[in-house]
């Protein structure tokens, strides 16, 4: 058994080098592998940290504050976005204003540093307005493309799936620690938003 | 049974040889520079010996003085630190910067090293105060041209992970040898932060 291994594995790495040689060099951009506008839209997501951020503080938040919440920012945002992004597929360029990026940055990651006690309509507002807001930046920039609906729709999911993994995630903490570290996680975020704010003000 | 395992083993392994040497580099991000963004914000605060000795002093002192200090600490040291940075981006001019860090330094480094126990709001603001003299000298120190989501994460990671580094170093406190050499350690941090404060006088 080893022998015959062994006298197949030249044969192996000669053809994994042939494949390896004739690779094309690798185009990620989803442009030109034609993944897709709905995958369009899920890679844009989650290559955008100024989006993610938010949606993972107010992933945290939600979970934090219970079972309840997570539910609510799970269904809100998403919709919310896709809504947000359909009105700026209409509209025109609307470039993302840094100081607002900046106070959600601030806000979201304040009230989790703090432990907030929002009520439900709080996390609802919050999730409301966050999707609405970003859904409109990003569909304004789609606004070019045929199938940018169809885009926005993959964005959302991909909303959909990091919240409801994060907030459940969080949901299930129960060791202090493990609370206390989502906490400092709002803290950071808070912290970036207000560097961020002194960022816009510099360059402005 | 096992010279098959063997076999597919170095069969893995030589793939995956010839794989890495030969893959070309991958041009994933869609916007350039970004990368170099965060990764210049991460660097930024564990680049000067003076800033990390006071960030892992904070760490430390939490650990010794227990919760909620061990948590209340490393909450809000990134939040007025990133005050402190805002001001320095802004231009807000703030006095005797670099006096500043070398004393936090040495204070933190003394009170780890005496074990000394002030109520937790005093602490807080204690560590507070200086956190500003910090965040002020990143943010005046700021390198153009970057993503500023990007550099500001960058940064305020790092600086959460040096208390965490120090809270870690901490947890031996729990031990009487313990306890020894987190004073030893918080004596080595204050001697550091006085070599910085001649520095700065000199």
């Amino acid at each position: 058994m080893k022998n015959m291994t062994q006298s197949r594995l030249p044969l192996y790495a000669f053809v994994a080098f042939g494949c390896v040689m004739y690779a094309v060099p690798a185009e990620a951009h989803l442009n030109s592998t034609g993944m897709g506008p709905f995958y369009d839209g899920l890679i844009h997501f989650l290559m955008s940290p100024e989006d993610i951020v938010p949606v993972v503080a107010l992933a945290l938040l939600a979970g934090l504050r219970g079972a309840n919440h997570g539910r609510r920012a799970l269904f809100t945002l998403p919709v919310a976005w896709l809504l947000g992004g359909l009105v700026g597929l209409s509209a025109m360029t609307a470039p993302p204003h840094p100081f607002i990026a900046a106070a959600w940055f601030l806000l979201i990651g304040g009230l989790l540093a703090a432990d907030a006690k929002v009520s439900l309509r709080v996390t609802t507002a919050l999730a409301a307005l966050l999707g609405v807001y970003h859904g409109y930046l990003n569909g304004t920039g789609m606004g070019q493309f045929d199938t940018a609906a169809v885009a926005l729709l993959g964005l959302a999911f991909a909303v959909f799936v990091l919240i409801a993994l994060l907030a459940a995630l969080v949901i299930r903490l129960r060791a202090h620690w493990a609370r206390i570290a989502v906490r400092v996680a709002g803290s950071w975020i808070a912290a970036s938003g207000l560097l961020m704010l002194g960022w816009a003000v510099r360059t402005r | 049974m096992r010279a098959p395992r063997y076999g597919y083993f170095r069969q893995a392994i030589t793939l995956a040889v010839i794989v890495f040497v030969c893959a070309q580099s991958a041009f994933a991000h869609p916007q350039k520079g970004e990368a170099v963004g965060f990764l210049t914000g991460f660097r930024h605060p564990i680049s000067g010996l003076d800033h990390v000795l006071a960030m892992v002093a904070v760490g430390l002192w939490g650990a010794q003085l227990g919760a909620p200090a061990i948590w209340v600490l490393p909450v809000a040291f990134p939040l007025v630190m990133a005050f402190g940075g805002m001001l320095g981006l802004m231009g807000v001019p703030l006095p005797g910067i670099e006096y500043g860090i070398a004393l936090s330094a040495v204070l933190l480094g003394a009170a780890v090293m005496f074990e000394v126990r002030p109520p937790l709001g005093l602490a807080a603001a204690l560590v507070g105060f200086f956190a500003v003299f910090h965040g002020h000298a990143h943010g005046t120190e700021l390198p153009p041209g970057q993503s500023a989501l990007l550099y500001s994460m960058g940064f305020v990671i790092a600086t959460g992970c040096l208390h965490a580094l120090g809270i870690g170093i901490g947890t031996v406190h729990r031990w009487a040898w313990g306890q020894k050499v987190l004073r030893f350690a918080g004596g080595l941090v204050a001697i550091g932060g006085a070599f910085f404060f001649w520095k700065a006088i000199a």
